[in-house]
């Protein structure tokens, strides 16, 4: 895109961009964090995600301020204020998923033992999917890159997919005992806001489509979580 | 290559909503505008919807105004400029050898960037309109006629009073209401608005643009204007000259959130073109 004749424009919108590279580097940290201070027990780690978090929602507020202003300065049209707009609404969804991935961290302090091995590594999985997602979006995001936006959006089908199946194993295991229920319904909560982090991500990826074509996403996303329809069958 | 419109060869991807239920009050067809050598307007075509506001905008020098004095011949008497081409008044062309122009200009008036009273009362501003065209029947008649027209343009609360005051004694924003007060005052279907508020503070403003969207209930208004967030807030339809020609039509909400073309983004955005 060309400049625009007032060179203090292009900067307000360059600063609001810093801004939310900014943004979405600390979650992609913070996310990490969470899942290996929850994989790893560290509760060194999780209290620092915790503390950190702070920081997101000050990034979000300040972006939130710069964009008002922008907007009452500059009363942006079309693709600027497609891309105030959207910068508004990305920078809420980092947020969102900062606070999950501190919710996430969280539950570091009430894991006792070594969670078993299905488990853990499901968990992983879901936690790698959950950061790839996550930094293909702030990728695609930063690169205007559609298809890219396009990819994470479809990906989310199989976090969701992931997450089903992690709630059907933490159901099981509550079954066989009910000592384990305190363990698995922290663990479910850890997967739950995977899940979330997911769709977080593809509220961005939609973003990303209305900035790019200025229209939303006509069909709605491929939905794969049916864990509200779960019941544990008792033999 | 877009598309064209095979009646009018305006470039149509996807046909404006707001023409939808909306009849075509005037159109033109592969007009072409000259002063002496300067092309001025090259084979413009568009069609304008009825009971709705239009706005012209694009780079000062681009032909705005040129085209719209060509929709109430007001080119005719500039000497040096010819023009090739159609301009039809519901379906009838303006340009027609049997066309009287004075009795065009009654439905098709002008309101100016500059208000432009008469060095006259505010009543005979108002009257001079329908007097020359014999609209009333009598005097009472008359005095009808130019309140209606002062209330319709929001100016009588205000110059009840004292309607045979000089019209150049009014502030600015109410001279400019006054003028319209004497467009509208013959009956017009078409009133053509060039930069209607350059002259004019936010407040005025915001009442000229207020009582532009109460007449597009039964007009066909069209606005020059060099302000975006204007054409944004008052028309349902804009249209972007550049460099003499039209280069996208379309429905206001689209145009000032996606445009298609890259040269109306860029002039909508402050961009360099
Ligand atoms: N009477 C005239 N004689 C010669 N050239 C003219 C005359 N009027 C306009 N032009 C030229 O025709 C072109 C279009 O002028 P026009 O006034 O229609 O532009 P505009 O879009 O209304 O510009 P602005 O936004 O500055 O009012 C310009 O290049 C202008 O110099
Ligand atoms: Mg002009």
């Amino acid at each position: 895109m060309t400049d625009h004749i007032a060179k203090a424009y292009d900067s307000d919108i360059l600063t609001l961009k810093t801004m939310l590279a900014e943004m979405g580097g600390l979650a992609e940290e913070q996310l990490n964090n969470a899942i290996t201070a929850l994989s790893k027990r560290d509760v060194v780690l999780a209290d620092q995600v915790i503390s950190r978090d702070d920081k997101l929602d000050k990034l979000e507020r300040e972006i939130e301020e710069k964009a008002i202003l922008t907007i009452a300065k500059r009363q942006p049209v079309a693709l600027d204020l497609r891309e105030i707009m959207v910068a508004i609404r990305v920078s809420s969804d980092i947020e969102r998923i900062g606070d999950l991935a501190k919710n996430t961290a969280k539950r570091t302090h009430a894991i006792s033992e070594a969670l078993p091995r299905r488990l853990a590594t499901g968990l992983a999985r879901m936690g790698s999917m959950a950061q790839a997602q996550l930094k293909n979006v702030l990728d695609a995001y930063g690169l205007k890159d559609i298809d890219k936006a396009m990819q994470v959006w479809r990906a989310d089908e199989d976090l969701d997919s992931l997450y089903n199946s992690i709630f059907r194993e933490l159901l099981t295991y509550m079954m066989e005992d009910p000592r384990n229920i305190s363990l698995c319904t922290h663990l479910l909560f850890g997967a739950k806001n995977l899940e979330r982090i997911g769709d977080h991500t593809t509220n961005i990826a939609e973003n990303i489509h209305y900035l790019i074509h200025g229209k939303t996403i006509g069909e709605g996303r491929p939905k794969n979580d049916v864990t509200s329809m779960m019941t544990a069958e008792v033999k | 290559m877009d598309q064209l419109n095979p009646m009018t060869e305006t470039p149509m991807l996807t046909k404006p909503r707001i023409m939808a239920n909306r009849e075509v009050r005037i159109s033109a067809r592969k007009v072409d505008i000259y002063y002496g050598e300067k092309h001025a307007i090259k084979g413009l075509s568009v069609e304008i919807p009825d009971r709705a506001v239009s706005a012209f905008i694009g780079p000062s020098g681009c032909g705005k105004s040129t085209f719209l004095r060509a929709i109430n011949r007001m080119n005719d008497t500039i000497p040096g400029c010819r023009m090739t081409g159609e301009v039809l008044l519901d379906n009838k062309s303006i340009y027609a050898a049997d066309v009287d122009v004075v009795q065009l200009r009654s439905h098709v008036g002008m309101v100016f960037q500059k208000p432009n009273p008469f060095p006259k009362s505010i009543f005979e501003n108002v009257a001079y309109g329908p007097r020359i065209h014999g609209l009333a029947k009598n005097k009472t008649d008359l005095e009808e006629m130019v309140v209606a027209s002062l209330k319709k343009a929001g100016l009588f609360e205000e110059v009840k009073d004292r309607l045979h005051a000089s019209g150049t004694g009014l502030s600015g924003g109410q001279q400019q209401r006054l003028c319209i007060a004497r467009a509208i005052a013959v009956n017009p279907e078409v009133i053509l608005m060039d930069e209607p508020c350059s002259a004019l503070d936010p407040i005025a403003t915001a009442r000229i643009e207020e009582l532009i969207d109460e007449l597009r209930q039964n007009y066909c208004i069209i606005i020059v204007t060099h302000s975006m967030q204007q054409a944004a807030r008052v028309s349902q339809l804009t249209a972007f000259f550049h460099l003499g020609t039209l280069v996208e039509t379309g429905d206001t909400d689209e145009m000032f959130t996606n445009p298609r073309d890259k040269r109306t983004q860029d002039y909508i955005t402050g961009r360099f073109g």
